[in-house]
């Protein structure tokens, strides 16, 4: 779509003389924007988003979930029509219009397809309930139905495309903003419900599931307001126009906020987030250790689950009363053994492949995650790792009494904060010593800094050291977290998501690590009802990053300069030649 | 041991398959010499380079560097000996600041453990503010002074040869290795370039070898010359003599004009100042 549109204005510049003739690419163009929609409103139906999205509610007795993403369908349609149709308004919207009508046709076009062929031989979702939904329950005699409501919806659109910045901004920001707060809605009542004030306020705003109508009101003008005040953009003025001094001064207080926030965020909000929280802060944990491995040494490390499992099963082993138990440990003298057997692991597996480059390290190591993963669950082990069941009741780091704040995953949360504090310190320590520079140099050009005395084998091997001691480390504190280590737990994902977080942070950004923790661990858990479409959105996610930000969300600033435009050069400077021909 | 030759070669050979890259070479480099090794493309003068710097092991033969046989070390072995070298196509670390080239230059030197550096230790810290002070001050010897957060892929071409002599001087060799290092420079640059070689013999007694195309270069530079022409030695001494030498005009100008038809690239020896110097080799 981008592409398209992105080849296509320049022409249109160009061919400012043949005006009928850029019309017609206009035209054509709207025409493949709502055939496109049509595709993409089919994939949201028959991979089955619509329908599964469907029983929850994003304003209660309004809109469902699944009728939201055909909403946000019809209105980009129209909008992104609007802005590529020629002419004045009229055309914009009859553009919009025209792409609407082609995004439902195509949907029309299922649903009358439906009623005469079986497509669930081919695509389960082609159910009648899937049809239910398009065509507001009328079904095969409702099938006319997608096709005007995409078109209203696409007129819709195409009018937001023709509104005044401003007001065009509120009304999108608006829209986003019903939908992030909706489905945040539980997350955000939970808190609410401390007190009976604020109870009566959460059962105002917020419905059993998603928003009341009042409280999508409330929400809409809420975003309203906020854009056209614009406060954060004013404080943000005032502190720029605040002398050096005080400014720093603010930043104090700012911080002890933020810590504060940070430490009582899982409190606040109930069990199930604080487990999601912690879980996000042990895959900060690990993404730091990797980002040494990956981000500053460039080894493409995705064996990293096999370190996770030796320090899952080294503290399971040594702190588990049960059958597996094998000396009934304290947790705390647990975790420096698996720290340090998880580095020897790493020693021992990475000597002999170190010597390998690049990608063909990656398939390395990720046969060796693979070779750790098979064994944990295999029958060879199962009498002293327990196979598939693992090693159960596995006690938690702090014995506290079940009714104190600390019982449930809120403490393995401050451990690994703490941890993940720990290990961040490390990590910069090491990034700005003799030793990160090594790394960062055998990553831009192993010949040449291996020429310069750097020992290739020992630097490398202390990344992979201790990107594997942290992921023991990781392991250690799941353990922790879950009571229990199962071999189901050591799975691939373990590393790809580690790696993920790395590349969709920002390769070597330490902030990097923790906005895609976020991102990528948090919020999937969150929403557990995406659980079936999670590596779905990933993968969107992934191409995303890699289209639009290739640095990542926060990328370091190497990578920022990497990506920079050189601009020292001159383009008219003789010497620049050679230069550029030298680098290529 | 000021007198024993800092570089013997005897025989050395490398072969890539069937052929001979560098076929029995016997040479030797004089304790803080500056010498040059010349030849027409693809002689085997950067892939002596490569066999001395531990790029390529040799096939057959003998290097020693300073009495000491370095045929079997790897590369950061012989930098530690007390090797540097620069690259014919800049190998700068690219998306590193000059300042930072420069400290993975003196890696070598330097002592810090990850330990030591995790803790903080004081004299990681001194040491660490001792080469912040030597890079700034190589910095200043190649007159990039203040430029030292420029990206090493940001800096003008000339900048970027001079840097890559600084990261190599970084690491205080004895001998440095400077393959083509006025190579796409205008002659003013090249003037330039040859002063600052000069001063790195005279000012901080470095003996250098280079691998030249530019003539006038090497002839003003050498106090010895060896040419090479297909793996081979086929002359070597001062200037004035290799000038005359009848078979490197040959080797330079192509041997008779029947067996090549096609104009050669190689630049004839007095054309050679002006010509862009031709890559590989």
């Amino acid at each position: 779509m981008t592409a398209a549109t992105m080849s296509a204005t320049p022409e249109e510049a160009e061919d400012g003389l043949s005006a009928p003739d850029s019309r017609a690419r206009s035209w054509r163009q709207v025409i493949r924007l709502g055939l496109i929609g049509g595709v993409v409103g089919l994939f949201l139906c028959l991979v089955g988003i619509v329908p599964t999205f469907d029983p929850r509610a994003l304003v209660a007795g309004l809109i469902s979930l699944g009728e939201t993403a055909l909403v946000g369908l019809g209105l980009t349609v129209g909008y992104l029509a609007a802005t590529r149709a020629p002419g004045g308004q009229p055309q914009a919207l009859a553009g919009a219009a025209l792409a609407g009508v082609l995004t439902g046709a195509l949907l029309s076009l299922l649903v009358v397809l439906g009623s005469v062929l079986d497509l669930r031989a081919v695509a389960i979702f082609a159910s009648p309930a899937t049809y239910a939904i398009l065509t507001f329950k009328l079904g095969t005699a409702g099938a006319w139905i997608p096709t005007v409501e995409m078109a209203i919806l696409g007129a819709l659109g195409g009018g937001v495309a023709l509104l005044p910045g401003r007001l065009r901004r509120a009304v999108i920001a608006s829209l986003v903003g019903l939908v992030v707060i909706g489905l945040f809605a539980s997350l955000i009542r939970t808190p609410l419900r401390t007190n009976p004030v604020s109870d009566a306020i959460g059962r105002f705003l917020f419905a059993q599931e998603g928003l009341t109508l009042p409280g999508a009101v409330v929400t809409v003008i809420a975003v309203v307001a906020w854009q056209l005040l614009r406060p954060a953009s004013r404080v943000r003025r005032r502190l720029a126009a605040l002398p050096e001094q005080r400014r720093r001064t603010l930043t104090v207080p700012a911080l002890i906020l933020g810590i504060l926030f940070v430490l009582w965020l899982p409190q606040g909000v109930g069990n199930f987030f604080a487990f999601v929280v912690a879980t996000v802060t042990l895959y900060v944990l690990m993404g730091f250790g990797l980002n040494i491995t990956l981000g500053l040494a460039g080894l493409l490390d995705l064996g990293f689950v096999a370190f996770f499992a030796v320090g899952a099963y080294t503290v399971g082993l040594l702190t588990a009363p049960g059958e597996f138990g094998i000396a009934h440990w304290s947790f705390w003298a647990a975790v420096p053994v698996a720290i340090i057997l998880a580095m020897l692991f790493g020693a021992f597996l990475g000597l002999p492949i170190l010597g390998i480059r690049g990608d063909y390290l990656a398939i390395a190591t990720l046969g060796f995650g693979e070779i750790i993963r098979q064994l944990a669950g295999s029958d060879l082990l199962k009498g002293l790792l327990g196979g598939p069941r693992g090693i159960t009741s596995v006690p938690k780091p702090i014995e506290v009494p079940p009714d104190s704040f600390l019982a449930g995953p809120l403490q393995i949360y401050y451990i690994a904060l703490v941890c993940a504090v720990i290990v961040a310190f490390i990590a910069i320590r090491l990034r700005d010593s003799r030793i990160g520079r090594a790394w960062v140099a055998i990553r831009e050009d192993e010949d040449v800094a291996e020429a310069l005395g750097i020992n290739l084998v020992q630097t490398k091997l202390l990344a992979y050291m201790l990107g594997a001691a942290f992921a023991g480390l990781g392991g250690a504190l799941f353990v922790g977290l879950q009571g229990a280590i199962i071999s189901s737990s050591i799975n691939l994902f373990v590393s790809i998501n580690v790696a993920a977080i790395i590349i969709v942070g920002g390769m070597g950004s330490i902030p990097g690590v923790v906005v895609g923790s976020i991102f990528l661990i948090g919020i999937p858990e969150l929403f557990r009802e995406f659980s079936e479409y999670r590596f779905l959105f990933y993968g969107v996610a992934l191409m995303a990053m890699m289209i639009y930000r290739p640095g990542g969300l926060l990328p370091s600033t190497i990578a920022k300069r990497e990506l920079h435009v050189p601009d020292a050069v001159e383009p008219g400077d003789p010497s620049a030649v050679p230069a550029a021909a030298v680098q290529a | 041991m000021a007198d024993s030759p800092l570089v013997v070669a005897q025989g050395v050979t490398k072969r890539f398959g069937g052929l001979i890259a560098v076929n029995k070479l016997d040479f030797t480099l004089e304790q803080g010499a500056i010498a040059s090794v010349i030849g027409p493309n693809g002689a085997g003068k950067t892939t002596f380079f490569n066999c001395i710097a531990g790029f390529y092991k040799i096939d057959d033969g003998e290097i020693t560097f300073d009495g000491q046989s370095i045929k079997a070390l790897r590369r950061d072995q012989i930098s530690r000996l007390g090797i540097g070298r620069t690259y014919q196509n800049i190998r700068l670390f690219a998306n590193m600041t000059a300042m930072e080239n420069l400290l993975v230059g003196q890696h070598q030197n330097l002592h810090a453990s990850w330990i030591g550096a995790v803790i903080g230790l004081g004299s990681v810290r001194r040491e660490e503010k001792l080469a912040h002070d030597e890079a700034r001050r190589l910095l200043r010897y190649i007159g990039l002074q203040g430029r030292g957060d420029t990206l090493a892929s940001n800096l003008p071409y000339g900048d970027q040869r001079r840097l890559e002599v600084a990261r190599a001087l970084a690491a205080k060799p004895r001998l440095l290795l400077l393959d083509e290092p006025t190579a796409g420079m205008n002659p003013a640059e090249q003037g330039q370039m040859t002063d600052f070689v000069r001063r790195l013999r005279d000012e901080l007694g470095i003996t250098i070898l280079l691998i030249e195309h530019a003539m006038r270069v090497v002839m003003g530079i050498s106090e010895k010359i060896t040419v090479l022409d297909h793996g081979e030695k086929i002359a070597e001494g001062p200037p004035e003599v290799i000038q005359s030498d009848p078979r490197v005009i040959e080797a330079y100008l192509g041997r008779g004009s029947t067996s090549d038809p096609a104009p050669s690239p190689r630049p004839a020896l007095a054309a050679a100042d002006a010509a862009p110097p031709p890559s590989g080799g």
